[in-house]
């Protein structure tokens, strides 16, 4: 039976020339980057070059860049680590109701030890209320987290609106972009983010390796103590062929952004309107114009997620009735909950 | 999430289906919050259950363990069907996922339900004894607490 994978939100497959590019120091180019012989080396200079096409796709500089394992760190990295390092000048973090559990759960986990959280609403659409987030700023509010794409709903938020009202107010903006990042140009400095995070295995890179931008001048607390690897940011000798992996991925990504999401949305809007043609009792998830190319979500009235999810997996077709991360819980999606309190 | 075999296997082609028209006893549970509903259809002759049928609104795991339940009870006496422990339908399904067990309590309790429905329909024992006998419980969706 052919398997037709349409679960590109949860994770993409690793292109071909990524594997390529990867395999070189999966083998013989095995040395440690921080050692000082040509084996080493060779490897040090592979991460800086990384380093480079992720600065040039994000337009910040190179040394704003840090390696992670994935988007679950840079997140739990950005929000706790500029949270404490302001900790003296505020104690209150905006959010909103429909991010990522990485964004959600810290947040919780910052409220336990003493931190203030304010969770914003969303419209219908799952657009974050900017009238809202004006008036819940206070003097103590020193970080504004809130994701660029929705995974679930693939609602684009209005970053550059968010963006400006973190600058007039003197508030570090930080956005988990690991939905966006590769279906989306970003400009860092237009968009006035400070901090952001993304993930390879979203966009054809491969799986355990992410990157987190860092605005120069934003204090943040290192997340693993050890060495001094990452400017001493982020202890532990390198993941070099995932790094490889992530760079050679993110180049290719925005190397064809336009074409690919032609393409992607088109089949996407293609199936849309043959669901709509052809099922009763449907409901659209989500921005149809602010939306990410290659999202679709879509409720069926009467229709048991997980059931449905079970013969179309029995017709060999790959979907999800929400988050990956979530799938272990039996909660209704916090996303579609949110979206519906408002309609 | 993985599925045994088995639990696939009665999740595509359930045992039981429908209702019977005519039933000795109907028992009900869940609640749409939690998203699964049961109904079990028994009809009773001489003190055995001749014959089961289910409705279940739910997931892969519910569907499963209506379905192998229905089969596990076919032929026995009421009080064998009462015996009947979540555990031996987890077994028999060859297991389950941890956050879903509380789909097989469900089916013990829609088999209890239907039973006590039957023996109020009867009307040869108080409610109290039928309670004892049937071990009904107020609580009936474990898992979600409804």
């Amino acid at each position: 039976m052919k398997t037709i994978y349409l679960d590109n939100s949860a994770t993409t497959k690793t292109d071909e020339e990524v594997v390529k590019a990867m395999l070189p120091y999966l083998s013989q180019s095995y040395g440690n980057p921080s050692s000082i012989y040509k084996l080493g080396r060779e490897n040090r200079k592979a991460i800086e070059e990384t380093r480079n096409q992720v600065a040039k796709a994000l337009n910040c500089e190179t040394n704003e860049i840090y390696f992670t394992a994935g988007g679950s760190e840079s997140d739990n990295t950005a929000i706790r680590g500029i949270a404490h390092s302001y900790q003296s000048k505020g104690n209150h973090i905006i959010t909103s109701k429909i991010e990522h559990p990485a964004v959600l759960e810290t947040c919780k986990q910052l409220e336990k030890e003493g931190f203030e959280v304010t969770y914003l609403g969303v419209d219908k659409n799952g657009i974050v209320d900017l009238a809202e987030l004006k008036k819940v700023i206070k003097p103590t509010t020193t970080l504004i987290t809130i994701m660029f794409a929705n995974n679930e709903i693939g609602t684009i938020e209005p970053i550059k609106e968010i963006g400006e009202i973190a600058k007039k107010n003197n508030i570090f903006f930080h956005t988990d972009a690991v939905q966006a990042v590769g279906s989306v140009k970003i400009d860092v400095k237009a968009l006035n983010i400070d901090a952001l995070s993304l993930s390879a295995h979203k966009f054809y890179g491969p799986k355990g390796i992410g990157a987190l931008y860092v605005r120069k001048g934003v204090r943040f607390d290192k997340f693993i103590q050890g060495g001094h690897q990452e400017r001493n940011k982020r202890a532990g000798t390198e993941n070099v062929p995932g790094i490889v992996g992530l760079g050679k991925a993110i180049e290719m990504a925005y190397e064809s952004l336009e074409n690919h999401n032609q393409k992607i949305a088109k089949l996407r809007d293609y199936y849309v309107e043959q669901v709509e043609k052809k099922i009763p009792y449907i409901r659209i998830n989500g921005d149809r114009e602010n939306r990410l190319p290659g999202n679709s979500n879509i409720s069926f009235r009467f229709i048991e997620g997980e059931g449905l999810l079970l013969n179309l997996d029995l017709k060999g077709i790959c979907a999800s009735s929400g988050s990956a991360c979530t799938s272990g819980s039996l909660d209704p999606s916090h996303v579609l909950l949110a979206i519906r309190s408002t309609t | 999430m993985e599925y045994s075999e088995k639990v696939v296997e009665h999740y595509t082609n359930p045992r039981n289906v429908g209702k019977i028209e005519e039933a000795s006893g109907v028992g009900e549970v869940g609640n749409p919050v939690c998203g699964d509903i049961m109904k079990m259809f028994i009809k009773v002759e001489n003190n055995v259950i001749v014959d089961v049928k289910f409705k279940t609104f739910g997931c892969g795991a519910a569907i499963a363990t209506s379905s192998i339940s229905t089969e596990m009870i076919k032929g026995k006496t009421l009080e064998e069907a009462l015996q009947l422990k979540n555990t031996d339908v987890v077994n028999s399904l060859g297991g389950l996922p941890p956050v879903k067990l509380h789909c097989s309590v469900l089916a013990e309790e829609a088999i209890c339900e239907a039973i006590a429905d039957y023996y109020r329909k009867e009307g040869k024992l108080s409610e109290e004894e039928i309670k004892e006998k049937c071990n009904l419980k107020e609580n009936h969706c474990e898992g979600c607490g409804m």
